[in-house]
C-alpha cells in the first residue's frame, strides 16, 4: 500500500504546484487515476484500485458510463479491481440500487473472496430496497395542512390550559399533591436573581422617556411635568412591559429547557408512572411563580423607572428631586399603578404557561429542547404584546 | 399462580407517523414470575413495556393488569414499579430524594422512617455513599442501580424492567441477578424484563417472548430453554449470537 501511494504521488511532487493544480482540472487527470471504467455490452468493467481518495472521480465516471444505460441489464464486473474499500463499495451498492429504480437489472460480478466479503457486508447481496419517493404537496394541499395545524395547534393550547386549570383546582381541594416546596426555589430564580436586569433596565427606560421629553417640555417652559409624562408611562405601561420582556428571556425559556430535558430524558413519564401528575407537580408552583414573582419584580420597575426620570430632571431640567416628588403625587394615580400590576400578574401566568407547554411538547433530543426555548421565548414576546392591547382596551372600558 | 398480573391481548403498538412496530402481541404475566421481553436493538421492547405500564395507548388491542383493563397511570398510589432504559431519574433531586420522593407522597410516614427506607432501598442496589449525590454525578450503571431502587421504593407486587443489567460488570449484574430472584422468592415480587444478557436470561428468567423486526411480532415464546433449542432457525440463530456476544 505505502508503495503504490509512493509511487502515486512521485510526479506530482515533482511538477510544480500550479502545473498540478492545472493538470487536476484537465481531461489529463484521467491518466493519474488509480482505476479504469470501462462499458461493455451488459456490463460495466472496472479494473484497478478503488478507494474513498478517488471517490469522487470513481462516482462521475460511474455515472457517465450508466446515465445513458437502457435494457434489462448491466451487471458490474470487479474481476480487475486490486483493491477496494468501504466507500467504494457502498458506492457501487449504491449504483446498483439507482439501476434497479431504473428496472435495469444489476449483479456485482468477480472480484476476490476479500471484496466479495466487504459487498455482501454493505448489503450488495440483498434486493435492493427501492427509496420511497418523496411525495410532493402541492400548494393547496400545503395550505391546507398550514390551517390543520394551526386549528390543532389551537386545539391543545385549549386542551392545555383546560388540564392546567383542572389541576388547579384539584391542588386547591388537595394541596399534598403539588409541591410547593419548590416554590420558593422557583421564586428566588424568577424573582431575586432576576432583581439587578430589572433594575438596570427599567431605570434606563425611565431616564430615556425622561430625555426624550426634556426638549419638548422645556420649549414651553413645564419642566416639572416630567414627572407626569415619567410617571404614567412608567407605571401603566413601560414596567409591566420591560419586565415581561426580561421574564419571557430568563423564566419562559428556562422552564422550557427545564421541562423539554425532562420530557425528552423521560423523567416526566417516571413521575407519572410514580403516581405524580405532571399538571400539577411541575407546571402549577412553575406558573404561581411567576403570577407571584411579576407584580413584585414590576412594582419594583416602578420606583426605579420614575427614579431614572428624577435623574434626567435634577440633571438637566434643574427640576429638584423635591419638586419632582411633590408633582409625582398629584399626577400619578394609585389606579395607575395597580392597572399596571394587574397587567403584569397576566403577564406573569402566561409566560409560565407558555414555557411549561412548550417543555412539555419537546420531543427530539437536545435540538428539540433548543427549538422550543427559541419558540418560547417569540410565542411570549408575541402573548405579552396581545395581552397588553386587550388590558389596555379593557381598562379604558372600565374607565381606570 | 391463579390470575395472570398482566395481560396483553392482541395488542399492537407503534409511534404516530409510521407503520406498528408489532401487532397481534398476546401473552400473560402470572404472579411471582420473572417474564422476559426478548428481541434485537430497535426491535420495540421498550415501545413495548411504554404501552403496558400505560405512558403510550396502543395501536389496537388492549392490555390489563391486575384485572384492570387500561389501568390509569395518574393520580393514584402505582401498582407497580418501573426502571426506564436510561434510569429517568430526576436531575434536580439527589439520589436519596429520587428514592424517597413516592413514599413522602404515598406513605403517612414520618420523615425519618422515609429517609430510612430510601436508604434501605440503595442499600439493595450498592449505593447507600451516593445518596446525597446528584444523578449527573453517577455513572451510567449507577443511574440504572438507582432507578431501580426507586423502582422497589412502594414495595411493588410487580415490577418493569427495561434492561437493568446492560453497561454493568458482570460481578454487579450477578448481584443485581440474585436480588430479583431474591426478591421474587421472599416477597413473591413479579418482574417483566427487557434484556440482552444471556447469563441473566437463563439465571432468573422463568419465560419469556421474543420480538421480531421483520415479522413485526412475537417470533417465540416460552421458557428460554426451550427456545435456545426451538426449531425455528432464526430463534436459535438469535441465542446462539446472544451467546457468543456475552
Ligand atoms: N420517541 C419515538 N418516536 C418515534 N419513534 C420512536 C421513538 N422511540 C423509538 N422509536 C422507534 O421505535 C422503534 C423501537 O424502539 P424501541 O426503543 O422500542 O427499541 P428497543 O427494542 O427497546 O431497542 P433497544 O434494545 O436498542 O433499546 C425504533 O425503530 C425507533 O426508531
Ligand atoms: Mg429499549
Amino acid at each position: 500500500m505505502a508503495s503504490t501511494l509512493q509511487g502515486r504521488m512521485a510526479p506530482a511532487s515533482s511538477a510544480p504546484a500550479d502545473a498540478m493544480s492545472a493538470s487536476r482540472k484537465s481531461s489529463a487527470r484521467a491518466k493519474h487515476l488509480p482505476f479504469s471504467v470501462e462499458r461493455e455490452e451488459g456490463r460495466v468493467v472496472l479494473t484497478g484500485e478503488l478507494t474513498m481518495r478517488h471517490a469522487g472521480a470513481l462516482w462521475r465516471r460511474l455515472s457517465e458510463e450508466v446515465d445513458d444505460a437502457s435494457g434489462q441489464r448491466l451487471d458490474l464486473d470487479l474481476s480487475g479491481v486490486t483493491h477496494a474499500d468501504g466507500a467504494a463499495v457502498a458506492l457501487l451498492v449504491e449504483l446498483r440500487a439507482a439501476l434497479s429504480g431504473r428496472a435495469i437489472e444489476c449483479d456485482l460480478v468477480g472480484g476476490s473472496e476479500l471484496l466479495r466479503e466487504l459487498v455482501t457486508l454493505y448489503g450488495g447481496e440483498r434486493a435492493p430496497t427501492p427509496r420511497p419517493k418523496r411525495v410532493k404537496e402541492r400548494g393547496v394541499a400545503r395550505f391546507g395542512g398550514g390551517v390543520a395545524s394551526v386549528l390543532q395547534a389551537i386545539e391543545r393550547w385549549v386542551a392545555f390550559v383546560g388540564s392546567v386549570a383542572a389541576g388547579a383546582a384539584g391542588v386547591v381541594a388537595r394541596p399534598r399533591t403539588s409541591n410547593f416546596r419548590s416554590l420558593i426555589t422557583l421564586s428566588e430564580r424568577a424573582g431575586a436573581d432576576g432583581v439587578p436586569i430589572v433594575l438596570l433596565l427599567n431605570f434606563l427606560v425611565g431616564f430615556v422617556m425622561a430625555y426624550q421629553s426634556a426638549g419638548q417640555l422645556e420649549l414651553y417652559g413645564a419642566n416639572v411635568y416630567v414627572a407626569d409624562v415619567v410617571g404614567i408611562s412608567v407605571t401603566r405601561e413601560l414596567a409591566p412591559l420591560m419586565t415581561a420582556i426580561i421574564m419571557s428571556g430568563r423564566s419562559g425559556a428556562a422552564f422550557a429547557a427545564e421541562l423539554g430535558t425532562m420530557k425528552v430524558s423521560e423523567e416526566i413519564d417516571a413521575l407519572r408512572t410514580l403516581g405524580l401528575e405532571p399538571v400539577r407537580y411541575l407546571i402549577l408552583p412553575r406558573v404561581l411563580a411567576l403570577a407571584l414573582v411579576a407584580p413584585a419584580l414590576t412594582l419594583l420597575g416602578d420606583v426605579i423607572g420614575v427614579a431614572g426620570g428624577a435623574a434626567v430632571g435634577a440633571l438637566s431640567l434643574e427640576v429638584t428631586p423635591r419638586a419632582y416628588l411633590a408633582e409625582l403625587r398629584t399626577a400619578v394615580f394609585f389606579s395607575d399603578v395597580w392597572t399596571g400590576l394587574v397587567k403584569s400578574v397576566g403577564f406573569g401566568i402566561a409566560i409560565g404557561l407558555i414555557g411549561c407547554q412548550q417543555g412539555f411538547a419537546t420531543s427530539g433530543g437536545a435540538a428539540g429542547v433548543g427549538r422550543r426555548t427559541t419558540v418560547t421565548v417569540v410565542t411570549c414576546l408575541f402573548a405579552i404584546v396581545i395581552l397588553d392591547t386587550l388590558f389596555t382596551v379593557f381598562f379604558r372600558m372600565l374607565g381606570v | 399462580m391463579t390470575s395472570p398480573i398482566v395481560e396483553a391481548r392482541s395488542l399492537a403498538v407503534g409511534w404516530p407517523g409510521a407503520a406498528p412496530l408489532l401487532e397481534g402481541v398476546s401473552f400473560d404475566v402470572h404472579r411471582g414470575e420473572i417474564f422476559a421481553i426478548l428481541g434485537g436493538s430497535g426491535s420495540g421492547k421498550s415501545t413495548l413495556m411504554r404501552a403496558l405500564i400505560g405512558l403510550e395507548s396502543p395501536v389496537s388491542g388492549e392490555v390489563a393488569i391486575a384485572g384492570e383493563l387500561a389501568p390509569k397511570l395518574e393520580a393514584r398510589r402505582p401498582t407497580f414499579g418501573v426502571m426506564f432504559q436510561q434510569g429517568a431519574l430526576f436531575g434536580s433531586l439527589t439520589v436519596l430524594q429520587n428514592v424517597s420522593l413516592p413514599l413522602e407522597r404515598w406513605t403517612d410516614l414520618p420523615r425519618d422512617a422515609v429517609l430510612a427506607i430510601a436508604r434501605a432501598k440503595l442499600r439493595l442496589v450498592g449505593l447507600e455513599e451516593a445518596g446525597d449525590k446528584l444523578p449527573s454525578e453517577l455513572s451510567g450503571g449507577m443511574k440504572k442501580r438507582a432507578a431501580i431502587a426507586r423502582a422497589l421504593a412502594l414495595e411493588p407486587s410487580l415490577v418493569f424492567l427495561d434492561e437493568p443489567s446492560s453497561g454493568l460488570d458482570p460481578v454487579t449484574s450477578a448481584g443485581l441477578d440474585d436480588l430479583i430472584l431474591t426478591l421474587k422468592r421472599a416477597l413473591g415480587l413479579t418482574v417483566v424484563i427487557v434484556t440482552h444478557e444471556l447469563g441473566s436470561i437463563f439465571a432468573i428468567v422463568d419465560r419469556c417472548i421474543l420480538l421480531d423486526h421483520e415479522q413485526r411480532g412475537v417470533s417465540a415464546s416460552g421458557a428460554p430453554r426451550e427456545l435456545a433449542d426451538s426449531d425455528q432457525p432464526k430463534v436459535r440463530a438469535f441465542f446462539q449470537r446472544a451467546a457468543r456476544a456475552s
